[in-house]
């Protein structure tokens, strides 16, 4: 068996930054991830991101994959694409799967970067054929040229339900409307205008009440909902639509941590159950790291830096304590609370600071 | 080239991506001849073919298809030459493959 001084899941950029800062210091690393092209949330995003210059802002998310993993690739790190990590043994060894193979990789510490999930919405007939994730949505038509459907509803107004409505259109789809269950739009202005210039729809307290269709989705019963989210009866009307898709918010892929026995903790401004971690973001096993989205939902610029801060702990960690992994976490550091402190960061701080003061409870 | 009705479900123009035609690749489901490109999962192979149910629930019966399209949710498990319980958005098409909807748990065959 293999064994590795660290071993990272997930070739997001929280990952790839992880993998580059940890190669960087000289330590032996392993990258793992279940695509067969490392960049994760990234490579379906043709926008260009949001966030501050010095973390590639104004660049398309699938242009700042491809240059994080040319970095990597330039280092002595070893990428394992098309392999999903299935298990972990004794808290020392990972369980890999490909299509080709089962095998196992021992390390001394562990990054675990494997961003996050998309959540579903109660209501009636939401399994059928037809409903998708945003996300789901996304790959089709921005990795494989493919449409979903020829006129969809979109549910959710934040950033995620904003844009990838934006990108439906720029793939030749319709937008029959976006419906939001609070009383404002939960993304940037800047995304909504876009939308509302094209005609589309943003319609505040709606919701979808149920898909209509018996073996896929034929339409869409959206209505009014009050200041408690509780429908409004009267108000509901159909939506001739064959695609439902929901932007209804993320939950971090947490299932390595638990099975890691490390602390967990429920926190809902970042999105659900996380790792305990401090500021180096280590968990409460001091071999077991994690960063990016699966410590929080937050944004790509927080996942490189939290994995820059990771993955040079991390190496510290092996390999001895140096000027240059101080200089690496403490930069990153202060940069993430730079971000934090900003506009948009309020959400992300207020989660990171609710983690401290779990600290000082008894687990 | 081969019947393709996946032409109108594939994006066209595009203001920023471009889409290299790439090399059709012929599989079935259910049966029925259909093609898909090269480089692309079972699951967009079938979304580009209008197919959108992929399988029968275990206890319900009721029809899905794929949710998260990146291995995650377990929604798109279908038989793929005669493998049950293969997961289409992660699995590659080849050519030649046969490609089935599964009822519950599916059967080795
Ligand atoms: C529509 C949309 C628009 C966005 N716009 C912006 C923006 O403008 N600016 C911005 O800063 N951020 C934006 N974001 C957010 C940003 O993309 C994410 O915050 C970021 O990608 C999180 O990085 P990550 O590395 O934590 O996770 P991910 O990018 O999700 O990567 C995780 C990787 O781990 C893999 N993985 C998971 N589990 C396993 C396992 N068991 N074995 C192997 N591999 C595994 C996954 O398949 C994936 O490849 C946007 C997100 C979306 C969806
Ligand atoms: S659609 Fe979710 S695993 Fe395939």
């Amino acid at each position: 068996m293999k064994t590795v001084d660290i071993a990272i899941v997930g070739g997001g950029p929280a990952g790839l930054s992880a993998a580059i800062a940890a190669s960087r210091l000289g330590a032996k690393v392993a990258l793992v991830d279940d695509n067969d092209r490392l960049g994760g949330q990234l490579v379906k995003q043709t926008h260009k991101f949001f966030g501050s210059k010095a973390h590639y802002c104004g660049t398309r998310g699938m242009d700042i994959a491809a240059i994080l993993e040319q970095e990597l690739r330039g280092l002595p790190a070893e990428i394992l694409s098309g392999t999903s990590v299935v298990g972990l043994y004794g808290g020392r060894v990972l369980a890999l799967a490909s299509r080709e193979r089962f095998t196992r990789l021992a390390f001394k510490c562990l990054i675990v970067a494997t961003g996050a999930a998309e959540n579903n919405l109660l209501f009636e007939n939401n399994d059928l054929p037809g409903v998708y994730g945003a996300g789901a949505v996304q790959t089709l038509m921005n990795v494989y040229g493919v449409k979903p459907g020829t006129r969809v509803l979109m549910v959710g107004s934040g950033n995620i339900g904003l844009i990838v409505s934006y990108q439906l259109i720029q793939a030749g789809i319709e937008v029959a409307a976006v419906v939001e269950a609070l009383p404002r739009i939960g993304g940037y202005h800047v995304h909504a205008a876009k939308l509302a210039r094209l005609g589309v729809p943003i319609l505040t307290s709606h919701t979808v009440l149920r898909a209509l269709g018996k073996e896929e989705v034929e339409g869409a019963v959206i209505c009014r909902v009050g200041r408690n989210l509780k429908p409004l009866s009267g108000s509901a009307r159909r939506l001739k639509v064959d695609t439902i898709c929901l932007a209804v918010g993320l939950t971090p892929l947490s299932e390595l941590l638990w099975q890691t026995g490390c602390r967990m903790v429920y926190v809902s401004e970042l999105g659900g159950h996380v790792a305990w971690h401090n500021e180096n973001m280590q968990t409460s096993l001091c071999n077991i790291y994690l960063a990016g989205d699966v410590s929080g939902i937050e944004e790509a610029s927080t996942a490189m830096l939290e994995g820059r801060v990771a993955g040079a702990h991390a190496a510290a960690q092996v390999i001895g304590l140096n000027p240059e992994a101080e200089g690496v976490i403490a930069g990153s550091q202060a940069e993430l609370c730079a971000i934090r402190k900003g506009p948009f960061g309020d959400k992300a701080a207020c989660g990171k600071s609710r983690l401290a003061e779990c600290a000082a409870l008894p687990a | 080239m081969t019947n393709d009705e996946s032409r109108g479900r594939r994006v066209g123009q595009h203001p920023i991506l471009t889409f290299a035609d790439r090399g059709p690749v012929s599989f079935t489901f259910e049966g029925r001849p259909m093609t898909g490109r090269q480089g692309e999962t079972i699951a967009a192979a079938l979304a580009a073919n209008g197919v959108r149910l992929f399988r029968h629930a275990e206890k319900t019966g009721r029809p899905r298809g794929f949710f998260c399209a990146v291995g995650k949710c377990a929604s798109c498990l279908m038989v793929v030459d005669g493998r049950p319980n293969t997961m289409v958005c992660m699995e590659p098409l080849r050519e030649g493959t046969r490609v089935e909807r599964q009822r519950g748990r599916g059967r080795l065959q």
